[in-house]
């Protein structure tokens, strides 16, 4: 779809509000609607977006696949991670109380934590899943681009 | 009347599943039976939300505001159910794209009788990279 | 006048819901019944907005709208679009079970508690007074949703992230592999 001028050059202009959007989601979650599920999705609809208007290989250079790899299993760890520092704390798991000097930052902090986590993993599942039904048509055809 | 207006939202989503049930027990195509998945899913996520909200509400974002909150324990439960239910229809999906590779057909039948006959799939070697 | 004006507002909003349901059901055009699953969660989260679910509806637009279809399309591109006709037998009998269970369950709504009273169980059990005040009180945050999503219940959420998890290594399991033709 690059010969598209039109297409080209307005993705070029939404797909950084996309992203940016998606991180304000991701942070606001507390404050408003929103939260990690919702950024991850947006994220990869800005990325999605992109793949449809540039073709696989581009956004395989953007992201490659070690990448989206690294993001899927790298949320869960990040989640599971903070349940157990909170063990190591001294609390049980997922107590957030024991994370900081007071239990109320604690909480602040283990929530902003927990919905990075969640946000990473959504982000390079929709976006790995993506990945893989392009990629299967393009095999199928045979050709190599 | 009353009962009309207190009950129609549950009708709705009574009819939405029957509507999604059907398309899953009586259409033989595969990516049709996971839309019809998808209709029932959505409709019991209707069902948990009206069961969750109160007239004249607000939504449940704390502020300095008058009015009574909604119950913020099924949007809990259904936000982790939407999740839940895109990655059992990516799933799914998946598992239709290899099926219809294999058998070349969407269809549960030809299917179900072509595994009958024992006809052997159209075989693909993996190289496992 | 205001609860009037949401309340006729759910309610063509779920009729519409209803005849897009039976759309779907009868195309069998399936690029077409991909195409209204799309718009059939998209006014399912309007009716999520005007039930006061807002973080639902965010996300029921942005993953159901957004993410559903492309899946589908997605497989669509892959597979074949149209759908094959089945038998009238066939048809029927799945009427029959439909009509008998939507039947009971009508009969099952009719004692329940009235859409919308802030007196039915579900409003009056004290964990929703709980949830409401001690996500101020412990917690300091303003969404309650967020805050009994990650913190109350965040042993549900570390399960759902370990299925988006599983549905992402599953997916590249079956389709992520070169595959190569037998000749």
């Amino acid at each position: 779809m690059t010969e598209h001028t039109i297409l080209r050059v307005v993705a070029k202009l939404t797909i950084p509000f996309i992203l940016l959007f998606a991180l304000y989601v991701q942070f606001h979650g507390e404050y408003g609607p929103g939260g990690g599920f919702q950024a991850g999705v947006i994220f990869a609809a800005g990325i999605i977006l992109y793949t449809l208007i540039f073709g696989l290989d581009e956004a395989r250079r953007v992201i490659p696949p070690w990448a989206v790899r690294a993001l899927i299993s790298g949320g869960v760890l990040i989640y599971a991670g903070t349940g157990v520092a909170c063990m190591l704390l001294g609390g049980d798991f997922l107590d957030y109380n024991v994370l900081a000097h007071k239990p109320a930052h604690g909480q602040h902090l283990g929530i902003i934590l927990v919905e990075l986590g969640v946000g990473v993993t959504v982000t390079g599942g929709m976006i790995g899943i993506f990945f893989v039904f392009a990629g299967r048509g393009r095999r199928r055809e045979g050709t190599v681009e | 009347m009353s009962t009309f207006l207190g009950l129609y939202n549950y009708w709705i989503v009574v009819l939405l599943m029957m509507i999604g049930f059907y398309i899953v027990i009586g259409h033989d195509n595969l990516m049709k039976k996971l839309i019809g998945l998808n209709l029932f899913q959505t409709s019991v996520f209707i069902m948990y939300i009206s069961a969750g909200a109160i007239d004249g509400a607000t939504a449940p974002i704390l502020g300095n505001v008058d009015a009574p909150y909604a119950h913020p324990l099924p949007h809990v439960l259904i936000l982790t159910a939407i999740v839940v239910g895109v990655a059992t229809t990516a799933l799914g999906v998946a598992l239709v794209v290899r099926i219809h590779e294999a058998y070349d057909s969407l269809d549960e039948s030809e299917i179900i009788a072509a595994c009958d006959t024992g006809d052997e799939p159209a075989g693909e070697h993996r190289d496992n990279a | 006048m205001d609860d009037l004006m949401i309340e006729a507002l759910t309610l063509v909003l779920l009729t519409l819901l209803a005849v897009t349901g039976l759309a779907i059901a009868r195309l069998r055009n399936l690029f077409a019944a991909a195409m209204l699953t799309g718009l059939f969660s998209l006014l399912s989260a309007s009716v999520f907005m005007a039930l006061d679910a807002v973080d639902v509806a965010f996300t029921e637009a942005s993953v159901g709208a957004g993410i559903t279809t492309v899946l589908m399309l997605g497989a669509l591109a892959l597979t074949r679009g149209r759908e094959k006709t089945v038998t009238k037998m066939r048809t029927a009998q799945a009427l029959l079970v439909t009509g008998v269970t939507g039947a009971a369950l009508v009969y099952a709504t009719l004692d329940m508690p009235h859409f919308g009273q802030p007196d039915t169980p579900v409003h009056t059990h004290p964990v929703r007074a709980h949830y409401l005040e001690a996500s101020e009180k412990e917690i300091h945050i303003p969404n309650a949703v967020t805050s009994v999503l990650a913190s109350y219940r965040g042993y549900d959420t570390l399960g759902e992230v370990t299925v988006i998890f599983t549905a992402g290594i599953g997916v590249f399991v079956l389709l992520g592999t070169a595959r190569r033709r037998r000749r």
